[in-house]
């Protein structure tokens, strides 16, 4: 790796010294790919939270949507010539770009959801699991070690056949499918940290092994926490995309990206490939995108790879 | 060994019994399967009596046991959809997927070691370089989106593949196959290839991690030394060692290839297990839902445990049933 000159981050006691962050941030930018990854990404996100004002349309407001626009090729005009369809319609007639926008919306907000409540849940089980030590630790560990022996879209299928539809029953899936992943993470990392140095000076000046934990070294696995976050997100996206590909994720009145993909499943054959082609490619770009930050990201803050 | 052996299947029996619990109870309290199933127009004695007849009007730990003792022999219950024995409906299905996994691993190894092993020997040539860069795709571009470009690609705009179904079968020792005739191996390409992706991209990375270990080594040097051709060099002393890993990894990966079949069988209409459970949950159909997910642990359970006891065959410095 080219970054072998810098003092490493996460060794630093204070992670939010401002030279140090800038540092990365500078290093960060020294990939060009990663770089372009960032701006895309951050352009995604600002148009799924501004949806509503930048949507040409509001796909869920009826009065909006004329079914004699159904499934009109990109570039049509609408029937009464007052807006053009940049690419396409669906078999209702709603604009697909404004679909997506508010689609984009859904599938981010359930997949940055989601991570953080299972890290934050992991965090505190992983936490735990080390702190304690002993059968706690062990018990844990199996059940963390069972759960990831199975496939994520596996868990996910047995969770949602027993829990049915909807925005929470999802959020509730991906939280359970990433939990055990996160607490495996931060136990091993709390382990390595434990034997180090300032842990020693810590319990020399007699400080509750609580306050050690959470204020000094949960601050230390921080780095690699969110670099794993980070690309998990993705990951989450792209299950929940499936599932509700599948037709067991989202409720049809909340379509995200992998419902709005299903619906014009349909329509493939037929020839109207924009239904769930548009869809798909800001799905790919979302999920490739973030794959490109939290890659970087990896690079710039994992002590390990800077020797 | 004995004592490994005889901890792992009673903690598997557990994992077992506490999934059909789960399972059960809550495939039991999703939904009344039989409003979907009557007619809406039934009248009141009809439908009770086709709530006898389901069994639904007893309470629910008459049921799980019935359920418990009947799993216990092979029975599930029988599907409310095509009213035959859930087991039988699964096992019909089964050879689909297994013929559908089985290819894909075939692609996987196929493609991906080569592969793998070019992208390690040129790992800084443009060569390997662009073999890293389709793998992280392989690694990140969503199943079912990829199936989709599929279809998309060669059966709607060029034609050449149909895009659905499992095309013409004969029977292969008494299970239908698709891949002896023409028409079932068109059929097969796609859906195996998409299956396949995942794993192919693990199997480059994996090789790749294993040449590139296996070139610093001494054996590696004394073989050159002998003259040996790169060829030979490779093809044979490397290839040996890499070998255990990568075969041990894709292995135990084959389990998650039954699962993932799910979304490759209902994008390619492939009427195989998954396709079947994705349609059952639509319907509810309760007894083919819960024998689908017990049948499916088991597998997990049983590959997992077929891996880890070859693992220490293979490779000696592996001892079961340490902690590391």
């Amino acid at each position: 790796m080219a970054e072998h000159t810098q003092e490493t981050l996460a060794q630093a006691p204070a992670v939010h010294d401002e030279s140090l962050f800038l540092q990365a941030v500078k290093e960060f930018f020294e990939n060009r790919v990663a770089a372009i990854g960032l701006v895309i990404l951050i352009a995604m996100i600002a148009v799924a939270l501004f949806a509503p004002y930048i949507a040409p349309q509001n796909p869920y407001d009826l009065m909006s949507i004329d079914i004699m626009d159904g499934k009109l090729a990109p570039g049509s005009k609408s029937f009464d010539e007052s807006v053009t369809y940049w690419i396409g319609t669906d078999s209702q007639g709603r604009d697909m770009l404004s679909s997506i926008l508010y689609g984009l919306r859904i599938s981010l907000g359930v997949g940055v959801v989601s991570t953080i409540i299972a890290l934050i849940i992991g965090a505190i089980i992983g936490l735990w699991a080390a702190y304690i030590g002993g059968k706690t630790d062990t018990v844990i560990m199996r059940i963390v070690d069972l759960q990831l022996s199975f496939p994520a879209i596996l868990v996910a299928l047995i969770l949602l056949a027993i829990l049915g539809k909807g925005v929470d029953k999802i959020i509730l899936a991906l939280i359970l499918v990433q939990w055990a992943y996160y607490a495996r993470a931060i136990r091993s990392n709390v382990l390595v940290e434990r034997g180090k140095e300032y842990v020693e000076a810590a319990k020399c000046l007699a400080l509750p092994q609580r306050r050690i934990m959470f204020s000094h070294v949960l601050p230390n696995c921080t780095p690699e926490l969110i670099v794993i976050s980070t690309v998990k997100v993705a990951s989450a996206i792209a299950l929940e995309a499936t599932l509700s590909f599948l037709g067991l994720g989202m409720p049809i009145t909340e379509p995200s990206l992998g419902l709005l993909i299903s619906n014009g499943f349909k329509y493939l054959q037929s020839g109207y490939y924009w239904i769930s082609f548009y869809p798909g490619v800001a799905l790919l770009v979302l999920i490739v995108s973030i794959n490109l930050v939290g890659d970087r990201l990896r690079d710039v803050l994992n002590p390990r790879l800077k020797r | 060994m004995l004592a490994f052996l005889i901890r792992r299947i009673s903690q598997s029996a557990v994992v077992l019994l506490v999934m059909s619990l789960l399972v059960f109870v809550g495939v039991f309290y999703i939904g009344n399967p039989i409003d979907i199933l009557i007619a809406p127009d039934a009248t009141p004695a009809e439908y009770a009596r086709a709530v006898h007849e389901l069994g639904l009007d007893k309470p629910l730990w008459e049921q799980y046991t019935i359920f418990l003792k009947g799993a216990l022999h092979g029975d599930f219950g029988n599907s409310f959809v095509y009213n035959e024995p859930a087991l039988k409906v699964i096992l019909d299905r089964l050879p689909a997927t297994l013929e559908l996994a089985f290819t894909a691993m075939f692609i996987a190894v196929i493609f991906g070691i080569p592969l793998g092993m070019v992208a390690g020997m040129k790992a800084n040539h443009w060569i390997g370089r662009n073999i890293m860069r389709f793998s992280i795709l392989g690694f990140s571009l969503p199943t079912f989106w990829v199936g989709l470009m599929l279809i998309i690609i060669f059966s709607v705009h060029l034609n050449w593949l149909p895009s659905g179904g499992r095309g013409e079968t004969v029977m292969l020792l008494g299970i239908p196959v698709s891949f002896l005739t023409l028409g079932g191996l068109a059929h097969l390409i796609l859906p195996a290839t998409n299956l396949a992706l995942f794993k192919t991209s693990l199997a480059i990375r994996l090789t790749r991690a294993g040449v590139q270990e296996n070139m610093q080594m001494d054996y590696v040097k004394f073989a050159r030394a002998k003259g040996l051709s790169e060829t030979r060099v490779i093809g044979l002393h490397v290839m040996k060692n890499i070998m255990i890993p990568v075969v041990t990894v894709l292995g135990m990966e084959f389990g998650s290839l039954i699962a993932f079949a799910v979304v490759t069988e209902t994008i390619f209409a492939w009427p195989g297990m998954g396709k079947l459970v994705i349609d059952s949950i639509g319907v509810l159909d309760r007894p083919i839902i819960v024998a689908y997910l017990l049948i499916t642990v088991t597998m997990f359970i049983i590959i997992n445990l077929i891996v880890d006891i070859l693992y220490s065959i293979l490779d000696p410095r592996v001892r079961l049933g340490q902690e590391r």
